[in-house]
């Protein structure tokens, strides 16, 4: 694992030029950029992303698929594929709920593309995953638990 | 610098699938080295996919994607020939472009 340790090595530098020039604060860890949604990265719960995404109270719908394991074995690496039948589907994101910080990405669907995405994502535990979909304006979910054998996020 | 991006896109009916291997370490800022001191957070934040100049899916990440990511979607439009690019841009400003040709 020398190249993590390369590459562990010249983030350690980078951050630590961040946090000198009084861009960071220890802790808050990334910088923020032009397209970039930290405040809704920073969030711990499904009402505080969706508000952050510029939302509220979403509803349940059956016409969000989530398609998982039931059971992973490796939590680093859990596939998802999200499938969105509600019309006028704009976005779509991945929430695993035991996660440190709930969001795990977010995709913009633009007219023409299937509301459909096939994405690897870590998990630390066994979790509920919830799947937002905004849809013609208005916020929806569906969620399923995954069993996780062997967390993705320990040290 | 980071090494290049795995692309293929094929016609899937009347859409166009496209699967994309980035490689990036993702590294989460919620490890802790041999030391006990916090390895920094180093992840992807912006992907965005074009077709003939136009954004087909765009996407904001987190460090909760995995190491190495993957990703799949469809669009329609598309045909045998047409080029797709995907970007990518980390944490760190990083930044890399591929293309892969709709077979």
């Amino acid at each position: 694992m020398n190249s993590s340790r390369r590459e562990a090595l010249k983030g350690t530098a980078v951050l630590g030029v961040a946090i000198a020039a009084g861009l960071l604060k220890p802790g808050s860890a990334w910088a923020q950029q032009g397209g970039w949604n930290k405040a809704a990265f920073d969030t711990k719960t499904l009402n505080d992303a969706v508000k952050a995404l510029g939302g509220a109270s979403p509803a349940e719908s059956n016409l969000i698929a989530i398609t998982s394991p039931d059971i992973a074995e490796n939590g680093a690496v859990v596939p998802f594929t999200i499938e969105s039948k509600l019309p006028k589907t704009e976005n779509v994101a991945i929430l695993v709920e035991k996660n440190p910080n709930i969001l795990a990405a977010n995709f913009s669907i633009p007219e023409g593309t299937q509301p459909w995405v096939n994405t690897r994502v870590k998990m630390g535990q066994t979790s509920n995953v919830i799947a937002l979909v905004k849809a013609d304006g208005k916020f929806y979910y569906a969620s399923k638990e995954v069993k996780v054998t062997l967390g993705g996020c320990g040290g | 610098m980071a090494d290049p991006m795995k692309i293929r896109a094929t016609m899937a009916g009347d859409k166009v699938e496209v699967r994309v291997l980035m490689s990036h370490e993702m590294e989460t800022g919620q490890r802790k080295d041999a030391k006990g001191a916090a390895i920094p957070a180093w992840f992807i934040q912006n992907v965005t996919a074009t077709h003939n100049g136009k954004t087909v899916l765009s996407a904001e990440w987190g460090p909760a994607v995995s190491k190495n990511p993957f990703l799949s979607f469809r669009f329609a439009g598309g045909k045998p020939g047409d080029k797709v690019s995907i970007t990518w841009t980390d944490n760190h400003g990083d930044k890399r472009t591929d293309e892969a040709t709709i077979s």
